[in-house]
């Protein structure tokens, strides 16, 4: 695998951060070189929020970037803001609820990953793990046995089944898509 | 699966680091983009038999780790531009007093309150001469999140050596960024502590130094009796006004860190034969470099590279003596021109020095310095 550019687009609260560590995370634990940065404005909620993770077989030298081999939008706002950071053949895995998408160069995946959340896990909360793991089954960046290990050391202990419940809607959610 | 590595935090591993080397004592005020050292250390450091403490202000959280320090304890604080500016005046104290300590600056966009949650590298003078008078500074600057963990444990243990302040330059890309790391590697790091006099308390002299040039000032309350001041002060640590004791304390004060191999910290890459161009570069900004100058040596393009690590004191022989093999030299900073400054001193005529900076908030990409280095190399090839 080359190196690999992910960026994860969203509201401030949405855990996105969170899900980019968690990503991260299993790239290191698959062995993997990595880098996880995020830009934030001064709110701690509302206002936009991204991370971004870089994964590799080789050392990273910098770990910003501008285009992206896949972007993650959870909302229209986001959407619209990184949607031209995307490579031309990359992917972009957004929530159903984003209705305009202005380009044709790139793969879309439109998913109900806040509804799934909600609805089916029982919990908005945890749309940052649905979304990740979502976005794994269909890009294939780590293993999922990592991707569960990262998930496990990073939510805290109560909330580990309630994670749990939402790796495996997201991981079916992808599936669901692909077949 | 890979075990002995951590996925970490710039400032989570400056904290690891801290604790590895020995500290065992943090004053702060929370703030952005170093707020993470102050709230990881509230966490660990009573796990840790040690004692954390949020001060009213930047200024008291200074006076609180030097006072921890005199009781022989290993003390940090950590803060951003703004707090950076308050604490100089006690900065100046411990200099002057030769008390350890370490200060972390995650460097944030200024002047003022600036840009806080956005990178900069604006504070390099500052952080050389912001507090006032002829003092030496150390100051030392990582360039990735290992590098934080063990350059912390560096600066604690300069510190401890040398009975100064010392300032681990950080920047906010550095300190919120996570990446691999691998701990039983970095602490493998010996710790330092300082120097104890193992006399009879009577004939203890806190400020007579040994041949090293520096004093052993032994923890307050552990019965030896001295004095503590910033102004000049005689053996006993009694403030005098004799300009000739002034002379000969600042001579040492200076004398103590030249020339020590210890503070004399670079990387240099492609530099044994000519270069076309030497980029020099630190901090986060480094990696921006080292990926441009990567892509133009694959395209066959001839690029060295220096990374300074210890600002100041500056690494000036082996600066000077990659100068005099490139045929010009890039300076890359995140500010409007400061290093460049340093470097236009120590290098004189030996290369023509090109700059690129940004001061505003925005990392430099590393298309731009790739772009700055073909133009570079063109108007070369044109003169």
């Amino acid at each position: 695998m080359t190196e690999q550019e992910i960026r994860l687009s969203g509201t401030g609260g949405q855990g996105l951060i969170l899900g980019g560590i968690i990503l991260a995370e299993a790239a290191m634990l698959d062995g993997k070189e990595v880098t996880q940065s995020q830009s934030y404005g001064p709110e701690a909620r509302g206002g936009a929020s991204k991370a971004e993770v870089i994964i590799s077989d080789e050392e990273i030298d910098f770990p910003k970037f501008h285009k992206c081999d896949c972007l993650l939008s959870l909302s229209q706002t986001a959407c619209d803001k990184y949607l031209h950071s995307i490579k031309t053949n990359g992917i972009l895995i957004v929530d159903d609820t984003v209705k305009e998408i202005d380009r044709s160069d790139i793969h879309i995946v439109r998913l109900p990953l806040l509804n799934t959340a909600k609805e089916q896990v029982g919990k908005s909360i945890v749309a940052n793990i649905v979304s990740i793991t979502a976005m794994n089954a269909i890009c294939h960046y780590v293993s999922d046995e990592a991707l569960k290990q990262a998930i496990q050391n990073r939510v805290p202990k109560e909330a580990l089944a309630l994670n749990q419940a939402a790796f495996d809607a997201g991981k079916e959610l992808a599936l669901k898509f692909a077949g | 699966m890979e075990t002995e590595s951590k996925l970490m935090q710039g400032n989570e591993a400056c904290v690891m680091g801290a604790l590895h080397a020995g500290m065992r004592f943090f004053a702060g005020y929370p703030i952005t983009p170093s707020t993470e050292i102050a709230e990881l250390s509230s966490l660990l450091l009573p796990k840790h038999g040690g004692k954390f403490i949020q001060m009213e202000d930047e200024i008291a959280s200074m006076a609180a780790a030097i006072g921890a320090s005199i009781a022989g304890v290993k003390s940090m604080t950590a803060t951003s531009g703004p707090g950076f500016s308050l604490k100089q005046e006690n900065l100046g104290y411990a200099a002057m007093a030769e008390i350890p300590c370490v200060i972390v600056n995650v460097q944030r966009c200024g002047p003022s309150t600036g840009l806080p949650t956005s990178p900069a590298q604006g504070d390099i003078m500052q952080a050389r001469w912001g507090t006032h008078g002829d003092h030496p500074m150390i100051v030392l600057t990582p360039s990735s999140v290992s590098e934080t963990f063990s350059l912390t444990v560096h600066a604690f243990n300069l510190a401890e050596q040398f009975m100064t302040p010392v300032i681990l330059l950080m920047d906010e890309v550095v300190g919120h960024m996570r990446e691999k790391v691998n701990m039983t590697k970095l602490q493998s790091m010996p710790p330092y502590n300082r120097r104890r006099f193992d006399g009879n308390p009577d004939e203890y002299y806190a400020y007579r130094p040994d041949q090293s040039l520096t004093p052993a000032l032994m923890p307050f309350g552990e019965g030896y009796r001295y004095h503590i001041t910033g102004l000049y002060h005689d053996e006993t640590g009694f403030p005098t006004n004799s300009t000739e004791n002034a002379r000969n304390q600042l001579t040492r004060l200076h004398q103590k860190i030249e020339d020590q191999d210890v503070l004399c910290l670079y990387e240099e890459v492609n530099v044994d034969e000519e270069v076309d161009l030497l980029i020099l570069s630190y901090g986060s900004t480094y990696r921006s470099a080292r990926k441009a100058a990567r892509l133009a040596r694959k395209e066959g393009k001839n690029i060295g590279e220096f990374r300074v690590i210890s600002l100041w004191p500056s690494p000036e022989e082996a600066i000077l003596k990659a100068a005099k093999r490139a045929k010009a030299i890039l300076v890359v900073e995140m500010n409007e021109g400061q290093y460049v400054q340093e470097i236009e001193r120590i290098v004189k005529n030996e290369a023509p020095i090109h700059f690129l900076g940004n001061g505003a908030g925005e990392l430099i990409d590393p298309e731009d310095v790739y772009q700055k280095i073909e133009e570079v190399l063109t108007c070369q090839a044109n003169s």
